[in-house]
């Protein structure tokens, strides 16, 4: 199995350590793989701004970067989806089509390809799960809290394998932080104060960090805890599940230490 | 072309392909709203289990809606209540031949406008439903449509055995029946439009007791 | 409206000077919603009664042309007089005509939104005639010269003390009562006067069933009944969408509607209007107004599904932290974001875009309208219109340059990441924006690219 990995542009420009982790964790847990070079972003931004009709250059070169593989698997849920609901490439129907249904992200990827049951990682602290809204409500990571429906959650279902990590339960489990794109910008009064609620749930249920399966929710928080200095940091969920147990401080960085497990 | 003749040209123009409705058995679906024990039972006890999930549920929600539920064997008991609760200068109406010994005669047949001081108003419903405390009246229950709208205080006699389960059972029953008016009525009039404060007596009723008759 | 020109943003940095009211307000609203849940959560086979809902919904619009005419005949046939109108200034005139011929110049009229939209009350007013609202909550906006923020609960902006303040204006209350069960205690004999001496009395409909020519209003006060038991003459206006095949139908839409509204399991009344009272007049309103313009436009017709419960307000995220005038439109929230546009897409070019595309509102509709997919596909509409911001239409193409081009793309990265500017969501570089209230991201020093260009994963491949 080999699979390419999607490092949505934002994530590789600003978040390098969380592409690393996914890369790494994907690697201790025995899967091929690839990074392609030319890839840059999947073209949401446009087209949650109206502007779809921009992107078929976004989807071409999506479609070019990762029509090879068994399986594309990114840390973003919200870029995922994109490219699931609305990927088409000229000339390359067929291949757009098959992208669309062998993408996933980080987490359901661990829980439904993997079917990952078990992770060396240990994480001790007291953590806030943040349910970004298109992971949750589009990729269906996790049961919403509107429908009446047996619960579930994959990321929770992970976070749970970590040692020494206690989840904090929120007030409002599911609520959006208003990042939303271009809304962070467009509509900036509403975007920062669903930011500032939502930081303030964790904040309240005494969390040390806030994590998601999506890094652009964690950068609008992470902008608003800044802002208040709080000392509450927000670590996108690859890096827990990567996360080493703290017991001998060799300093190694993990992407050169790691041995693949037997795929 | 008339407004009429328009708006169907574009409506036929514009409407898409025929979508089927769903099944009918899904809508009248007769194990919905019931407990999973009862419904697996036996039919003959599983209505008797049902009857008292039924009135068990009636209750319950009437409670939390702000309704009053009084259990009464027969109409002697709602006539002994209504006297010691109302005083002789308080205009009672009713369509209950069995309380007509406290009851003004003649109403019905009057302005609507004149009972605008009735303090309490007794009429009689088809059934009740147990999922929202809901009693469906219709107008030859009410007599003048209105009565059970401006009364001060409205009491309702249902009949024990007629608690059903759901809406689903209750337009069943309703079925093709002719009426010119009919209403749910469920609990008193109520409002929380300021402050989501909820105050029971916006314009209709400030109270509501259904006595549970047999 | 009094809104002027400015657009949700800029009506929502207005309502965000005051944070602890907004907090009030998200509260509040977020109370209703979860009221919603508990009340949904009790009943197992929800899902599959929305599911159900939707697909009625589905049928009436995919056969409204027989369903119209099978309403009509069987209203008609009731003794009901039953009118048409194509838009909101013809429905007005409508009303108006009948007023004139009964010789009224006072009306009651209990809540529609429908009224709301053709600013029927301004029309009659300007004609002399009186509109008194009898629902509490619209009585409340309409002392206030409002327009209601919310479909279901119209003065949920307001504050009791402004509204004691209010009535103490008009109804005479001692100054400085605010208590929610004293002012309404006030209201209740203001509007039973009104209930006592009006003729005509307006309602709206919440169901219409084609297979009896009935209709259904669903009110908690009651004041809908007091209206039009009392009048001699009733007009009831609908949408032309408000339609149900057939009366056993009633019985899914009543269990979802209340719940979904406010939580309750039905609300207090929900009046069958089938004929009129001896020598009362009964007219219904047909109104189209952009309707079937709506049903003409796959990709928006199922909006006309929807049922007013006002759920996807309670529940929006935005919603609650903008208020209802923020929309600028008689519906706001989430679903009024989508049937705005059809109306006048240029006036309303902003409201699609007033939303995180969250998709909670989705998922608590009763008809399953699926909004937050269609907010996303007005915002293409939109801009292939021409009605988005030259700006933005800048930024996207330079957006489009950089991110079709790997080589492009890495440059503007090295420099980028020092300035956050050009990160893709920062449109036509509103740095500030982001700024203003949030700290940028502390730049890496090299990007992921960067950095797995220098490792050296050939010892790696063992198995």
């Amino acid at each position: 199995m080999t699979v390419g990995l999607f490092i949505p542009c934002y994530i590789d420009q600003f978040y390098p350590n969380a592409a690393i982790a996914t890369l790494t964790l994907l690697k201790k847990l025995g899967v091929n793989v690839v990074y392609p070079p030319k890839q840059t972003c999947c073209g949401q931004p446009m087209a949650n701004s109206g502007f779809e009709h921009l992107t078929q250059g976004c989807n071409d070169l999506f479609t070019d970067n990762f029509a090879e593989f068994d399986y594309i698997v990114s840390p973003s849920g919200s870029c995922v989806l994109h490219i699931k609901d609305h990927l088409h490439a000229q000339g390359k129907k067929e291949e757009a089509i098959q992208i669309r249904k062998k993408i996933y992200e980080l987490t359901e990827f661990l829980t439904d390809v993997l079917k990952v049951e078990k992770l060396t990682a240990s994480f001790p602290h007291k953590v806030g799960l943040h349910q970004s809204c298109h992971g949750q409500r589009g990729l269906m990571l996790a049961q919403m809290t509107e429908l009446v429906d047996r619960p579930y959650s994959k990321p929770m279902q992970l976070l749970n394998m970590v040692e020494g990590l206690e989840l904090v339960k929120l007030n409002r489990p599911d609520e959006c932080c208003g990042f939303g794109g271009t809304f962070c910008v467009a509509e900036e009064a509403v975007s920062v104060k669903m930011g500032k609620d939502r930081v303030a749930d964790h904040l309240l249920n005494g969390a040390e960090y806030i994590t998601a399966a999506d890094m652009s929710c964690l950068m609008h928080m992470e902008g608003i805890l800044r802002r208040q200095k709080s000392k509450v940091k927000v670590i996108h969920i690859a890096e827990i599940l990567n996360a080493e147990a703290p017991v001998a401080a060799t300093g190694t960085t993990a992407a050169n230490s790691n041995k693949p497990l037997n795929a | 072309m008339t407004s009429r003749a328009q708006i169907l040209a574009r409506v036929k123009e514009n409407q898409p392909e025929l979508k089927p409705l769903p099944p009918a058995e899904l809508i009248l679906s007769e194990n919905w709203g019931k407990t999973p024990d009862t419904v697996q039972q036996q039919p003959a006890s599983a209505n008797a289990g049902q009857t008292l999930h039924n009135l068990e549920q009636f209750r319950s929600v009437l409670t939390t809606i702000g309704g009053a539920l009084i259990e009464v064997p027969s109409y002697g008991e709602i006539l002994e209540y209504l006297k010691e609760h109302y005083q002789a200068e308080q205009r009672i109406i009713s369509t209950l031949p069995e309380l007509s010994s406290i009851a003004e005669p003649g109403w019905e047949n009057n302005d609507p406008h004149s009972l605008e001081n009735v303090d309490l108003a007794i009429i009689s419903a088809h059934f009740g439903v147990a999922e929202n405390a809901a009693l469906w009246i219709t107008e030859d229950l009410m007599q003048q449509r209105v009565a059970p709208f401006i009364c001060q205080q409205l009491a309702v006699v249902v009949s024990k055995n007629e608690i059903l389960a759901t809406m689903h059972d209750a337009y069943a029953r309703i079925g093709e029946a002719e009426y010119g008016f009919g209403a749910f009525i469920a609990g008193p009039s109520k409002t929380a439009d300021i402050e989501q404060s909820l105050v029971l007596g916006a314009h209709g009723p400030k109270g509501m007791t259904v006595f549970l008759i047999g | 409206m009094g809104t002027g020109t400015k657009d949700h943003a800029q009506l929502s940095d207005v309502f965000n000077e005051d944070e602890a009211r907004v907090n009030w307000h998200d509260e509040t609203l977020w109370f209703v919603r979860a009221k919603r849940d508990k009340a949904a959560h009790n009943i197992p086979e929800w899902e599959m009664l929305r599911e159900i809902a939707s697909q009625i919904k589905d049928n009436v619009l995919s056969d409204l042309h027989s369903y119209l005419l099978e309403f009509e005949a069987n209203a008609q046939e009731n003794g009901i007089t039953v009118h048409w109108a194509a838009d909101g200034e013809e429905h007005n005139r409508i009303v108006r005509q009948i007023l004139k011929e009964n010789g009224v110049d006072r009306i009651v009229k209990s809540k529609s939104m429908l009224t709301e939209e053709c600013h029927l009350n301004e029309y009659l007013q300007q004609h002399d005639i009186e509109v008194i609202d009898t629902d509490l909550g619209e009585r409340i906006v309409q002392l206030a010269e409002e327009p209601p923020s919310h479909i279901v609960l119209p003065c949920i902006h307001k504050k009791k003390e402004e509204i004691g303040e209010l009535f103490h204006e008009h109804l005479g209350t001692p100054e400085g009562m605010s208590d929610p069960v004293f002012l309404t205690a006030a209201a209740r004999v203001h509007l039973r006067e009104k209930f006592i001496t009006r003729r005509a009395a307006i309602t709206g409909v919440n169901f219409a069933v084609a297979e009896t020519g009935e209709f259904v209003v669903c009110t908690n006060e009651g004041n809908a009944d007091m209206g039009a038991h009392l009048a001699d003459v009733h007009i009831a206006c609908m949408g032309i969408e408000k339609l149900v095949p057939q009366r056993k139908h009633l019985s899914v839409f009543l269990r979802l509607l209340a719940r979904s509204a406010t939580g309750q399991p039905i609300t207090t009344y929900s009046s069958h209007f089938k004929k009129p009272r001896p020598r009362q007049t009964m007219h219904i309103v047909l109104v189209d107004n952009g309707r079937t313009k709506q049903l003409g436009r796959p990709d928006f017709r199922n909006s006309l599904k929807c049922i007013r419960c006002g759920a996807c307000m309670n529940t929006c995220p935005v919603y609650r932290r903008s208020g209802g005038h923020s929309y600028h439109t008689a519906i706001a929230g989430p679903i009024g974001s989508i049937l705005a546009p059809n109306l006048d897409m240029k006036q309303y070019a902003d409201l699609p875009f007033a939303s995180t595309l969250c998709g909670s509102c989705t998922n608590v509709c009763p008809v399953k309208i699926n909004i937050h997919e269609q907010l996303y596909k007005w915002r293409q509409v939109i801009v292939k219109e021409g009605h988005a911001d030259p700006a933005k239409s800048i930024a996207m193409k330079a957006m489009e340059f950089t991110l079709s081009s790997p080589s492009v793309y890495k440059i503007a990265g090295k420099t980028g990441r020092m300035v956050m500017k050009y990160a893709p969501f920062m449109v036509n570089n509103k740095l500030n924006l982001w700024y203003n209230q949030r700290e940028m991201p502390e730049p890496p020093k090299q990007s992921f690219g960067e950095w797995y260009k220098q490792q050296d994963f050939s010892k790696e491949k063992t198995n």
